[in-house]
């Protein structure tokens, strides 16, 4: 009994780590080979680093000079940088406006929150790459937010803000609020209002309440949520290329053009290793110094 | 080359290749083209002649389409690339297959200009069958541009959109280039007077410099969005497609904005190019994709094409159909005093390309 009940924990272990390998673990093995290997004008267009030359002999040539060209070329370094600086204004801008969102929706009276989560869920029902869109109707020249400011004559001019940074951290904080108020959500509405009371019976001031006793335990949300906005803007490629202009260089774009006006795969493949890399380490870093975190408190 | 509706269409295109079946009945044909650069019943009409089923597919960039044939089973049995670069490449790179001449009984039609013209890169002509072609060149919104520069300045110049000193007074107005490394460099070279043919890396940096030192009057980088906006008024000077401005103007004319646009041809020289049909190496239905081109080489088919796209056809039996107004426009069908001015893009090798697209973004994004 105790061996198979062993064995079915084991099993139900083993679907997430599977669901792992296949879809996380396998294709990051797939770019990382292709990153390896030398572009050449064929179908695929890269040269297999194992190759069969005669029957039998078989011939290995591993290619780092894509890694070298991404620390030679400032070009991705500075797009690195950049997304890196666009991601965490982003993070940002929802935290500081999503939080009271959230906020607001737990504490809100019993019928009201399923409507509520019900706004911030519907957008979802329209295609993304129709609502980034819709935002270039409403922020051009002659779109609706400039005819709305210069039809009420709070501006003369038509503001400048489509092809601008302006309008990519719009596009972003629009697109992935949600992301970060469902989960902040989630741990909101759990927290348990006793308390509250107690800290307010012992002489806690509102605002206090909330830095020491709210703020604390909503953080796996607050996290959760950060780190669902942070990830996806790093490699964002569809609203900085729709909403921003030439002068935001971002890693999506330039991962876009090494695979299709450069059909450099590997290139491309490296920057996406890279990428990679890059959000996972800081990932792990932090993971172990949570359990470590949890540990010593036991 | 139309480039609208940017990716909606692409994602579209996406989802609709994934479905491909592999096993395409006899009875499909699975065709890859350009948004827009079709005549709204072309498509119906084969299908109602022949029963053959069409899906039809469409693109915003060469680049999309590139990249799926180099992926391999595109699953489509007709695209219709650039010849220069693209389709050159991909002939390089062996992945179209030789046509049956014995199917296509209407080449003949084809004006021999044009079809020889592409025999260095497709010697014999063995698998491109020229389409479409036209020129790049700058759409401007006359009155705008003229009240700003006056009327006498000459405004068939690359210094519309080069030159800083002129650049700089346009900036208000809205000056767009296009998105497109080879085509602007190109044009950034014929402007300084060098050989277009020169890809170099100080040719290169020869021409992203003159970028540069407009890149603060530059209102935005688009292949495609210069159509709306040049149209609307929202922009004044765009270097773009010739069918694409024409296609602004005639917009502007019918909206009856009083936005007056116009098209030329810089005298420095501009970018001639075709876009060809050619059949995958690995289509599904190479059959059915022949019927489909020998039907485009009817006269009768093709001229409508021309009328509702605004750019010429390769058919020279075809050109006493296309409605007058379009076959008298010298915008479509150039004198050839215009066309002496033309240039045939060279191809540029992988590695060249690769530093032109690098030096692109550098130049952009103003670092």
């Amino acid at each position: 009994m105790q061996l198979l009940y062993q064995r079915g924990r084991g099993l139900i272990v083993a679907i997430p780590w599977l669901w792992l390998a296949l879809f996380f673990v396998l294709p990051f093995l797939f770019a990382l080979k292709i990153s390896l290997s030398e572009p050449q004008l064929a179908q695929p267009p890269y040269l297999d680093w194992i190759r069969d030359v005669d029957d039998g002999l078989v011939t290995i040539k591993i290619n780092f000079y894509t890694y070298l060209l991404l620390l030679e070329d400032s070009l991705y370094v500075d797009a690195l940088l950049s997304s890196l600086k666009v991601a965490a204004i982003s993070t940002l801008l929802c935290v500081l406006i999503g939080y009271p969102m959230a906020y607001a929706i737990a504490k809100a009276p019993d019928n009201y929150r399923l409507p509520l989560l019900m706004l911030i869920i519907l957008p979802f029902w329209t295609s993304f790459l129709i609502r980034v869109y819709a935002w270039v109707g409403i922020l051009k020249n002659n779109g609706l937010l400039n005819q709305l400011l210069m039809g009420i004559g709070v501006i003369d001019q038509p503001l400048e803000i489509l092809y601008t940074p302006t309008a990519i951290y719009i596009g972003i904080v629009y697109s992935y609020l949600p992301f970060l108020i469902l989960p902040l959500y989630a741990t909101l509405v759990r927290l348990d209002p006793i308390l509250l009371e107690a800290a307010a019976d012992l002489g806690c001031r509102p605002w206090k309440q909330f830095m020491s006793v709210t703020l604390p335990l909503s953080m796996p949300g607050l996290i959760a949520g950060s780190m669902l906005v942070f990830i996806p803007v790093m490699g964002e490629f569809v609203i900085p290329d729709l909403l921003g202009g030439p002068s935001t260089l971002m890693i999506g774009k330039l991962l876009w053009l090494e695979f299709f006006s450069n059909k450099d795969w590997p290139l491309a493949s490296a920057l996406a290793a890279v990428l990679l890399v890059v959000l996972i380490v800081p990932f792990l870093v932090m993971r172990h110094y949570e359990s470590r975190a949890a540990q010593e408190s036991e | 080359m139309k480039k609208q509706y940017i990716s909606i269409h692409l994602l579209c295109a996406t989802l609709s290749a994934t479905s491909l079946s592999a096993s395409a009945a006899n009875s499909e044909l699975h065709i890859y083209n350009w948004s827009d650069y079709i005549a709204q019943d072309t498509v119906a009409n084969f299908e109602a002649e022949s029963g053959i089923k069409v899906t039809y597919d469409v693109y915003d960039s060469n680049e999309v389409l590139e990249a799926k044939l180099f992926a391999g089973s595109s699953g489509y049995d007709l695209v219709f690339p650039t010849a220069r670069p693209f389709a050159d490449r991909h002939i390089k790179a062996t992945i179209y297959q030789p046509l049956n001449k014995a199917m296509l009984t209407n080449l003949a039609n084809i004006d021999p200009v044009i079809y020889t013209s592409l025999a260095d890169i497709d010697s014999g002509n063995q698998y491109l069958v020229p389409y479409m072609w036209g020129t790049t060149g700058i759409g401007y919104n006359v009155d705008k541009v003229k009240a700003i520069l006056g009327k006498d300045m000459p405004l068939d110049s690359w210094r519309l959109v080069f030159d800083p000193a002129i650049v700089a007074k346009l900036a208000g107005c809205g000056v767009s280039l296009m998105d497109d490394p080879t085509e602007v460099f190109v044009a950034a070279r014929a402007y300084l007077g060098k050989n277009t043919d020169d890809f170099s890396k100080t040719a290169i940096t020869e021409a992203a410099d003159v970028v540069s030192a407009v890149l603060p009057h530059i209102r935005y980088f688009h292949s495609s969005q210069y159509i709306n906006d040049l149209a609307n008024g929202d922009s004044c000077v765009a270097h773009g497609y010739s069918g694409d401005i024409l296609q602004a103007r005639d917009r502007a004319a019918e909206a009856k904005n009083a936005v007056n646009i116009a098209y030329a041809v810089p005298a420095e020289g501009a970018v001639v190019w075709t876009d060809v049909m050619v059949i995958p190496k690995d289509a599904p239905n190479a059959q059915a994709a022949h019927q489909f081109i020998n039907y485009m080489l009817r006269p009768e088919v093709i001229a409508p094409v021309t009328n509702f796209v605004s750019y010429a056809n390769a058919n020279s039996k075809a050109t006493a159909l296309v409605d007058e107004e379009i076959r008298n426009d010298p915008g479509i069908y150039p004198q050839q005093e215009t066309r002496n001015k033309l240039l045939v893009l060279k191809t540029p090798s992988e590695k060249e390309a690769r530093a032109m697209t690098r030096a692109w973004t550098r130049v952009k994004t103003g670092k």
